[in-house]
């Protein structure tokens, strides 16, 4: 089946800085993929890209199996919700609804109401008086009535209070099991959406790190700790991903395929969380190296 | 009808999570014959997680033989957990109760009797693999 986003060595430099560089990626169909890296790892370039609103310098991105390009016919299968889910302040619920089926050639206008009617938003409301979380969640239900078949959504919860941000995801899955439609969710904390991504792209310093099936990355990671060891001592298949060691112990994590049968290694698995920190880690140097990466700003 | 909660400290994966609240549904007679297990899209309106997730459990049931999906109604149980081994849960208890007296006047403390649990669990089914 065609892959929902394919990138081939994609790059993007502002001046001489690279913003993204070297992305190769080939996310498939049907997936719920969390986009995560610091703030200014080049994840909202990566979701730009994607739309259109960048062109690559270098390298290619094709999104349901098209070079992006900005078509109507293109851009209607693609919804895509930005920083911040802008609305317009001044126009009500209602006129958001009214500007959404004139602009999209197949708007769905049953999606859209019900979206509205179980959000319990007033139509006459202005979007400017709404909660950061109505407003969220109004930006999606615009998004969704496009009837999209990637639906790409950056930062979506950063900005809302724990319950809003609950219900903005609750929201979001009971679309995914509704409709066939990819999704695509950044966010710079993982812990975010650790329940609701199947598929893991994980952004730091500009590259892609780590891109995977979530079942297929938990299975393929262990910690390992045991008496202090030389990294360069274990077998072949086992790759340390990040090593930390006292005068008597040694704490691996290491990406292996093979079962760890050494009975010296007390061998545990690592959840989502882990494995995102210990590769950001890795690509910004030491955790506790303030590198620029971290500071920078989108 | 059930509710399914998850807990995200335990470290078992939230698909064996809802995988166990059935069971557990099941032994407790909850659950019986013919009920409905809530839709996909209850369970995920409800917790926030991946449809995916709760695909997988409810495959996992079917495939125990517990409940049966009917396709465009919903998943059904079609077995309860037999009574034979809550039966036993009385005695193992009691047994345990006594072990436990055991361990403390040992001097082990909870942590220690956890650990003595869990090491010697682990090392009871690594000799049924074997």
């Amino acid at each position: 089946m065609t892959p929902v986003l394919q990138a081939d060595r994609l790059g993007k430099r502002y001046g001489r800085r690279w913003a993204l560089r070297d992305c190769t990626l080939d996310i498939p169909v049907g997936r719920v993929v969390a986009l995560v890296g610091p703030n200014g790892a080049g994840k909202t370039t990566l979701l730009h890209l994607a739309v259109g609103l960048l062109q690559p310098t270098s390298g290619t991105i094709e999104v349901l199996g098209e070079r992006v390009v900005d078509t109507p016919a293109q851009l209607g299968r693609v919804g895509f919700v930005a920083q911040e889910t802008p609305v317009y302040p001044t126009l009500s619920v209602a006129d958001h609804l009214r500007l959404g089926a004139h602009l999209n050639p197949d708007w769905d206008r049953r999606v859209a109401e019900e979206r509205i009617q179980q959000l319990q938003l007033d139509p006459t409301q202005r979007a400017g008086s709404l909660s950061g979380g109505q407003r969220a969640q109004l930006a999606l239900a615009l998004a969704v009535a496009k009837r999209p078949r990637l639906l790409l959504l950056d930062e979506p919860v950063a900005s809302l209070d724990p319950l809003a941000r609950r219900e903005f995801l609750q929201g979001l899955m009971e679309i995914t099991s509704e409709q066939e439609v990819s999704v695509v969710l950044s966010s710079h904390l993982v812990a975010d959406l650790e329940r609701v991504c199947d598929y893991l792209v994980l952004v730091a310093a500009s590259r892609i790190q780590l891109a995977g099936e979530v079942e297929e990355l938990l299975a393929s990671h262990r910690r390992l700790t045991g008496p202090r060891r030389d990294a360069a001592s274990l077998p072949a298949g086992q790759q340390v991903i990040e090593a930390s060691h006292t005068d008597r112990q040694s704490t691996l994590l290491v990406r292996t395929e093979e079962p760890i049968h050494d009975p010296a290694w007390l061998v545990e698995e690592v959840s989502v969380e882990d494995l995102v920190l210990a590769y950001m880690r890795g690509a910004t140097g030491a955790g506790h190296d303030p590198s620029p990466v971290w500071g920078a700003k989108r | 009808m059930i509710e399914f909660h998850l807990d995200a400290r335990s470290g078992v994966s939230p698909y064996l999570q809802l995988v166990h609240q059935v069971r557990h549904a099941l032994r407790l007679g909850l659950l019986d014959e013919g009920d409905q297990l809530p839709t996909v899209k209850e369970v995920v309106g409800r917790l926030a997680i991946n449809p995916n997730t709760v695909l997988k459990a409810y495959r996992e049931l079917e495939h125990e033989g517990l409940v049966s999906a009917r396709p465009g109604v919903g998943t059904f149980v079609t077995k309860t957990l037999s009574d034979d081994s809550l039966a036993a849960h009385g005695p193992l208890r009691r047994e345990l109760q006594r072990w436990l007296v055991k361990a403390r006047r040992a001097g082990l403390d909870d942590e220690s009797i956890e650990a003595l649990f869990r090491d010697t669990f682990r090392t009871a089914a690594l000799e049924v693999v074997a």
